[in-house]
This record gives C-alpha cells, structure tokens and sequence, in this order.
C-alpha cells in the first residue's frame, strides 16, 4: 500500500510533521476462528498504525473486527483464533509471543480498558489494592509506601475526589462511573505508551459518558499515551479521537482525520453510520437514514467489497473486486472503488 | 481537569447534589446497577445506617447476613460450647477416659452424668475424649480435601481443555470406588506394606484415619470450585487482570480463589460433617481408630448392639453427640451460605 506523501503538518497531529512514528504498527493481520458452524473470518487484512500521543478512534459495528484487532495485538485471544500477519510495537513482533514474553508487554507497554466496569473489578479486594496489583504484577520489588503513593495519585488524577478514603473502599461502594476511572486508573498504573479503550463509555449513562471521555482526555495529557477508542458511537470520536479508522466486516473502510471525516466521507458505509446519526440542529421533519440490511455473516463474506450488499451505490465491479485502501485526499484513505467519484457529503451547506 | 471533584462526584452518582469536598461518600453513591454484584450495600442499609464510615468489606457484610440465620447462629453457639467441653473434658468430669471406676454398666448418675460402659469407664469422659478425636479427623479432613479439591478445581476449570478432562476423569474414577471398601483396603495396607506405614501411619492411628478419608473427600469440593472457576474466569476482572499481565498462577491465587471462598468455606462445613459419619462408621465398624487406647465418638458405639435395651446409654450418648454435631456444622453451613452467597438464598 502506498504512503500518502506529506505536504503539511497540524501541530495536534505529530505524526504528519514526519516527527513522531507509528508506536503501533499491525500490517496485513488475519484473525480467524473455528467453530462448529465453519470458520469465522473476524479480521481480513487489516493495516492499522497508532502514533504516539494521538488518539485513534476505531469505529465499526459488532463484529466488524475492531475488538477482535486489538485482543490479537493484546495477545489475548483465545488459543482457538488463527492470528497471522504482524504487529510491531516500536519495531517488535508482538504476535506469536511466548506467553511470559506477551505478559511483560500488556499492561506495562499497553493497557487496556473494558465495556463494563461493574464487572471489571474484583469484588473482593479493595480499589487500591487491585491498582497496587497493576503495578507490582509489573515491578513486584517497588517499596509498598511508594505503590501506595502512586496508588493514590493515580486515582486523584482520573478526578476521584479523597482518593485516599477511596483507595480503601470495596468495589461496590463505588458507582458505575468511579469504578470506571478506577479501572482508567489501573490501565496507566505503568504509564503505558498505547492505551486501547474497548467502549470505555458503553455500560454508563449518558451524563457519566461525557465525564470518563474527559478523564481520558486528562490522562492522555497527563501520561502523554497514545490511546485506541473502539467503539461504535460516533458522538465519542468526535469529541476525542483526532484520527479515525472505520471498519467493516473485518476490513479497513476507512481512514481519516475526524474533521476530515465529519465533513467529508469518502466510504459510503462512513456516510451512512453519519447520516444516521441524531442531531440537534437539524429540522423537525428530517428523518435519520439507517443503513438498510445488515453485517454480512463472516462465517461467508460476500465476495468483492463487503459492503455491496448495502450501499446504495454498488456497481457490478463491486460484487467482484476488493476495493484497496487508497490514499483519495490528504492523509484520507477509503476503500471504495468509486471513492473519487462520489460525494458523500452528509451536510452540503458546510 | 477542568471542573473540581466533588461536583465530579455528584454527577457520578446520578444525583447531581453538592457535596463539599471534605464530607465521606457515603457508600449509598453506589446505587444504580450495584444488584449485579453479590455483596450489594442495598440488602444492607437498612440494617447498618449509611452514616458508617469504616469500608463495608464482604467479609463484614456477610457477618451480618449470617448474624439474621437464627439456626446458624444458634449451631455456631453450641458448636462452640461443644468444642470447649471437648478441649477440656476436665472441667466436667475428673475421670480418665481408660480408667476403670469399679462400677459397671451404671446408667446416668450424680456420679457419672453419662454413666458407665461394659469395663466400667465413664462415658462422659469417653464421650468428650472421643469429641477430641472426632471433631480433630472431621476438622482435619476437610481441610487437607479443600487444598487438594480447590487446586484441583481451579486448574481444571481455569485452564479447561485437556487438563480439565484429565483432572475431572480423575476425579469421577475417585467417585466411583465404592468408598467403605477402598477405606478399609487402604486402611489395611500399613499391616503387608512397610511403605504404606511410612506413608499413612500406623494402622488405626488418627493420622491414618485423616490421609485415607482426605483422599476420598476432595472430588466434591473439585468439582464445585470447578463450576464456579467457570463462570468466575468469564468475568471481565479475570480479562482485565489478564490485561494488566498478570501470570496464570496470580489469576488464580488472587482473582479465582478468593471469589471462590463462599463455596469452598460451605462446602468445607458439610465436608466436617460427612467426615465424622464416615469415621464414625469406620470405627464402628471396627476399621476406625483403635478403642482400647483412644476413644472416638464411632468405636464407643462397636460392639454395644447387645446393650440396646439393658444399658442404652451405651448407644444414646455417642450417639447423640454424633447427631448434634452433624446437625449443628450443617446448619452452620447452610447460614454461611446464605451470607456468602446472597443470590442463592430461597426465602426473600
């Protein structure tokens, strides 16, 4: 696949100056599953390339591989999974890691955080003992006053207030909302370099939501970590990802800049996950658009581009070509055979 | 961060109140969604009063569910006292369990509360010394079948696939011997073979008696602790706890185990009793631990079926303090685990 060339660079997106380089790098990976029913193809041929200190959202439907790409990087697919291709974390295969190698990377080097924090914490021990456990599972000869300081700042930095009050309490003393900064807490206890957020907002109420994507923000600041957002909620990229990467059915869509992306789709897949999308200013009688159909079976992915069977554009050549992922603008990349052609913009006043 | 904590903390809870930075939490800020968690501070509230600052851990929510289980607490009392008497037979009686009092066969008296057996030994000495031994092997058993049980269930349910099928095989082959006989063969082997002396003791002695029962007791408690095990490393903390690189061995010790602990400590209590039936029903038969030097609560009922009717004080009394015993350390572990395990509970 051809680099796109550079021409210019925005000083929120380092990585375009040509300064900083892709902390993770996945090229060409495959996952896929067997079952009684045949051979799941979760992820077909994925690229995907995290830069320090951005924020990439992934966005996607179930079982469009975005969980299932990262779970590889994470080595933490179950031995049943079929991973090949590769993944270099600052120039080093991660795939196909002895388990004791694998166990030294995840949660020192990359962190991960889960859907659901009611379930993500132990309900026997207390908050700060499992944050503590985070760190000395890492470096088990760091002095107990100093975990126990560490423990406490970490919690005062995802903003739980008397965090040393807190560090002693149980799980279930905490809501929904405080458990998941505890488990955002956890996640940095090692100061990751990637932080993968698996619908880090998707068990919580709508209110405590907008607080965690703060808290995320905050820390990205604070440790200066690249974080991973999958989710399918495109409310969240667009208050926190500075890049964006669609997927669908185990492939790459799309890549774009979030502005880039908001304003101009270049999949119709994207324009369409935006199109039915509720906003606020628009007029009464304007009604959402949903993608009609729905995900192809990966069990048997239709052949050509994946998506032919619901976009309103498809052609003859889609139902035999996979369309490759293609630089069409300015560090904006579609898989579309008529991506140049078409305009897929959602708004057409801006 | 842009706006201060303690409006964050407000907002957290759903109720937007303002809460100055210095007042506790309370832990009622955990209200929604806590039901999907066993130990949830909603059953408890009304009992406890939100204004305790001291951490509610499970261990001390469960106290307080097993102090409402009357039964329970009620076994515990008695299992209590029970143990005391047994510990010191001398603060009820003065006579040695083997000493001879000149009186035979005498029925309950001043004298001799329990009164005496066919070579004139007072039976409440007997009956306590023999507690010593009974409560001991029962205590002794399940425990040593716990740590074989729960390390059997845990590598075999967390690890699944082959070893599982491996140890759960095992497991059912153990199930499957006819337990008197594999107990009284075993018991025997010390008498042919010198190793199995080395091994399990002298035939008759006490810590025969514990190995041999502890090889037949674990597969109850493998299994359970496998079931859970099962359900338990679904759960996103065993995922997360993966996630933060923690080996196997720690999943397991720190994660699995203790949230195992409500069934492995119920299953622990009936363990206790079965042990002492079933060494019971060893030294009655006469395979137990040996009777002319150490009384226990089954040998003191060998070979009195003919006093049935002239001296049935011979058979109430050991036969008693086996019943309760039982009664109490099942009623025991029925309450712990209603406080243990909270979702399991019948009655509302």
């Amino acid at each position: 696949m051809a680099r796109i060339t550079i021409t210019e660079g925005k000083p929120e997106r380092p990585h375009l100056t040509g300064a900083a380089s892709a902390v993770l790098d996945v090229r060409d990976l495959h996952v896929s599953f067997r079952t009684e029913e045949g051979v799941v193809q979760a992820v077909r041929g994925v690229d995907l390339e995290v830069y320090e200190q951005e924020i990439l959202g992934i966005v996607g439907e179930s079982g469009s591989g975005k969980s299932v790409t990262m779970l590889a990087v994470m080595s933490l697919l179950p031995k049943t999974a079929k991973v090949t291709g590769s993944a270099l974390f600052r120039g080093e295969e991660l795939l196909g890691l002895k388990p004791r190698q694998a166990r030294a990377y995840r949660g020192s080097k990359i962190a991960m955080i889960f859907q659901d924090p009611l379930t993500a914490l132990n309900p026997v021990h207390r908050v700060g003992v499992q944050i503590a456990e985070a760190i000395t599972a890492h470096d088990p000869k760091r002095r107990r006053e100093e975990v126990q300081r560490r423990v406490v700042e970490l919690l005062d930095l995802v903003g739980i207030p008397q965090p040393d009050l807190r560090a002693r309490q149980y799980p279930h003393e905490f809501s929904g909302g405080m458990r998941q900064r505890a488990m955002i807490a956890m996640a940095i206890a090692n100061d990751p370099d990637v932080l993968i957020a698996d619908e880090p907002t998707t068990a919580l109420d709508v209110t405590i939501q907008a607080q965690i994507l703060e808290v995320l923000k905050t820390v990205q600041e604070a440790t200066r970590t690249a974080i991973v957002l999958i989710t399918h909620d495109l409310g969240v990229i667009a208050r926190l990802a500075t890049r964006v990467q669609v997927m669908y059915a185990g492939r790459t869509a799309e890549i774009a800049g979030t502005e880039e992306l908001f304003a101009r789709p270049r999949h119709p897949y994207t324009s369409g996950l935006l199109r039915s999308l509720p906003k606020l200013d628009r007029t009464g009688d304007e009604r959402l658009v949903p993608i009609p159909g729905s995900p192809p079976s990966m069990l048997a992915p239709p052949p050509g581009c994946a998506f032919h069977t619901r976009c309103p554009y498809a052609q003859e050549l889609c139902h035999q070509e996979v369309p490759p992922l293609r630089p069409i603008e300015f560090e904006q990349l579609a898989a579309c055979h008529f991506a140049d052609d078409l305009d897929l913009r959602v708004e057409s006043s801006e | 961060m842009a706006d201060t904590p303690a409006i964050r903390a407000g907002a957290d809870g759903g109720t937007f109140r303002a809460v100055p930075p210095d007042t506790a939490v309370p832990s009622e800020l955990g209200a929604p969604g806590n039901q999907n968690l066993a130990p949830g501070p909603t059953t408890v509230l009304g009992s406890g009063g939100p204004a305790s600052r001291k951490p509610l851990s499970p261990g001390r929510l469960a106290w307080r569910r097993f102090r409402r289980h009357k039964a329970a607490m009620v076994s515990a009392v008695v299992l209590i006292l029970l143990s005391i008497f047994v510990m010191f037979p001398g603060l009820l009686t003065d006579w040695g369990p083997n000493e001879g009092t000149g009186v035979r066969l005498e029925g309950p008296s001043s004298d001799h509360w329990f009164g005496t057996d066919t070579i004139s030994r007072d039976m409440l000495s007997r009956v306590l010394h023999g507690g010593q031994i009974s409560l001991q092997v029962g205590l002794a058993v399940a425990i040593v079948a716990a740590v074989i049980g729960t390390v059997v269930g845990v590598v075999a349910g967390y690890y699944g696939g082959v070893l599982d099928n491996l140890l759960m095989r095992v497991t059912d082959l153990f199930l499957a011997l006819p337990l008197l006989i594999a107990l009284i063969i075993m018991g025997r082997l010390p008498q042919r073979q010198a190793w199995a002396e080395t091994l399990i003791g002298p035939i008759g002695s006490v810590r025969s008696i514990v190995t041999i029962l502890s090889l037949f007791f674990w597969m109850g408690m493998a299994r359970i602790v496998r079931g859970v095990v099962l359900s338990l490393k679904e759960k996103e903390y065993v995922e997360a706890a993966r996630a933060l690189g923690a080996s196997d061995l720690r999943i397991m010790a720190r994660h699995l185990v203790p949230n195992c602990a409500g069934a492995i400590v119920v299953t622990v209590t009936l363990n206790v009793a079965a042990a002492i039936i079933t060494e019971s029903t060893l030294s009655f038969l006469g395979f137990g631990v040996q009777s002319a030097t150490t009384p226990t609560w089954g040998n003191m009922l060998n070979g009195v079926e003919g006093y049935t009717r002239t001296a049935p004080h011979l058979v109430w009394f050991p036969g008693l303090a086996i019943i309760i015993t039982v009664l109490c350390v099942n009623f025991l572990g029925d309450g712990l685990r209603d406080a243990l395990d909270p979702k399991q509970r019948k009655e509302a």
